[in-house]
């Protein structure tokens, strides 16, 4: 609680301000360290290569060379594109990315906001980032970045509902919309009367969770979901256009949202912070806490490029057909039970 | 004391919120006339997304965090976001569109000024000069509450109605 008194001390625009450079950095870090582990190393080994090695210890440091050449890049513009809406763009998506992180707890007091929203105010927030991508499919006044554009909006919408709706299983068996009392609602859980290990959601809302995975995979258009930004029809959609600073942008948006996203995951089904033994009140769980998440996150991640490199790409009938016809359904039916289920317990 | 706060001694009034009523109000209506003044449709849309977030921040400054936070989700995030979608799926020119009805905006400004005046009228005639209190925000409960209890029936009629809209658009586009 010593974290507590100390925010509470500081005027609210200095909190504000440590909250902003706090929430900045570990969106900007974890995606970074993403990008190195999975995108650089777990994903060369798996294709039997070494991947960069030359920048730093065992190339390390080659995002950050990375990041330095795009900046060098000229910005350019097409000539007939719509220059504002063009510039935006990247901005509109990546704030979304930054807005979404305020929801995520990572300890009793190490967290951005306490509202009593939580999980929903985090949801409205992500749906904004399809504006963004619509906005740089039509303003690159290119046919590709259109037809990206629409693929990318189509399959967003389709795809937010099951997010949604696997999201509002763990709304109704935990009681709450906030983040940080969803975790407590798991760490005081128990198992068939065995409270040692908490019950995280993963294992009654199972159902969800895999729905939840397969969505967040849609959402940041990673393969097999990747029709969007189909480098091989549709010269990578949307961004087509980009170059320099503003492809970076969405580069870096892809990466954060599937840090933020994987954090929101592991907060609603692997328990958040908690860990089993210690409470999840207690005061070390602010240093440990985010170290716990880090830790998920970086699991989850894995899931994720793992499916990446390892899935074909659906084609688009079969990708809607997934969507309206599986998913949605499914995730309606759990919604269903857990209702059930609750009233009748 | 400086002449701020001992304006906000006065409990009814709170002058930070009615700053940045002013602030948000004045951005919400250069973006509404913007959003029937261009003629490019997409920057129509695009303006409409700044009125509707405007929305939402003024339910903010009242303390009604839920509505805000659906007005983002429901309007900015579904209901633009499928404007924008159908506009460029059909006629996604860049630049001006000439084919945008100019000659009928007299008419439109009229029944514009019509629908403000009812409903300015009707606003002051029910409130009169009643003072909206503020002293908390409202809680999720309280809406729930709300809605599942005492407006429950609303709330059906709404939800039925809102199945009739969807599968009379499924009936009107299926021609077979």
């Amino acid at each position: 609680m010593n974290a507590t008194l100390l925010l509470a001390e500081l005027a609210y625009w200095q909190q504000t301000g440590i909250r902003v450079g706090i929430g900045l950095a570990s969106v900007l870090l974890v995606a970074g360290a993403l990008v190195y582990m999975h995108l650089f190393k777990a994903v060369s080994f798996m294709q039997s290569r070494l991947g960069p090695m030359e920048a730093g210890p065992y190339g390390s440091l080659q995002l950050l060379a990375e990041v330095g050449k795009h900046i060098q890049k000229e910005d350019i513009f097409p000539r007939n594109a719509d220059r504002f809406v063009f510039a935006a763009a990247p901005f509109v998506v990546l704030a979304s990315t930054f807005l979404l992180v305020v929801v995520v707890p990572a300890g009793p007091d190490a967290l951005f906001i306490n509202s009593e929203l939580g999980i929903y105010l985090g949801l409205a927030v992500s749906s904004v980032s399809v504006l963004g991508i619509l906005m740089a499919g039509w303003g690159s006044s290119n046919k590709y970045s259109l037809l990206g554009g629409l693929r990318a909006t189509g399959q967003l919408i389709a795809y937010e509902l099951p997010l949604i709706l696997a999201v509002v299983g763990v709304v109704i068996q935990a009681g709450t919309m906030n983040m940080a009392d969803i975790v407590y609602a798991q760490a005081n859980g128990e198992i068939f009367g065995f409270g040692a290990l908490g019950n995280p959601y993963i294992l009654t809302q199972g159902v969800a969770f895999v729905i939840f995975l397969i969505a967040m995979q849609a959402e940041l258009a990673q393969a097999p979901f990747d029709m969007p930004v189909a480098e091989s029809e549709l010269v990578t959609g949307y961004m087509t256009e980009y170059s320099g600073m503003r492809f970076l942008m969405f580069f870096i948006g892809e990466f954060a949202t599937a840090g933020v996203f994987a954090a929101v995951a592991s907060v609603l089904f692997l328990g958040g912070w908690y860990v089993p033994g210690i409470a999840p009140d207690a005061d070390i769980m602010n240093v440990l806490g985010p170290l716990v998440m880090l830790v998920k996150i970086v699991v989850l991640t894995f899931l994720i490029f793992w499916t990446r490199f390892t899935m074909p790409r659906f084609r688009e009938d079969q990708l809607q057909r997934l969507a309206w016809k599986f998913l949605i359904p499914l995730a309606l039916a759990n919604i269903v039970v857990t209702g059930v289920l609750k009233v009748t317990f | 004391m400086s002449f701020l706060a001992a304006l906000s001694a006065d409990a009814d009034i709170v002058v930070a919120q009615n700053v940045f009523f002013a602030f948000i109000a004045i951005a919400m209506i250069y973006a509404a006339l913007r959003v029937v003044t261009t003629s490019n449709v997409v920057h129509a849309a695009l303006w409409l997304v700044l009125v509707l977030a405007g929305v939402a921040a003024q339910f903010i400054l009242l303390g009604s965090e839920f509505v805000a936070v659906t007005q983002v989700l429901v309007y900015i995030g579904a209901v633009v976001v499928l404007f924008l979608f159908g506009v460029m799926l059909t006629r996604a020119s860049l630049g001006d569109d000439e084919s945008v009805a100019k000659e009928k905006r007299g008419m439109a400004a009229f029944v514009g000024l019509l629908l403000f005046a009812v409903m300015a009228t009707a606003l002051i005639d029910t409130f009169e000069d009643n003072r909206l209190v503020v002293e908390q925000p409202q809680s999720v409960s309280t809406v729930s509450d709300a809605i599942f209890s005492k407006h429950i029936v609303a709330f059906e009629a709404v939800s039925v109605l809102l199945l009739a809209a969807l599968i009379g658009a499924i009936v009107v586009a299926r021609k077979d």
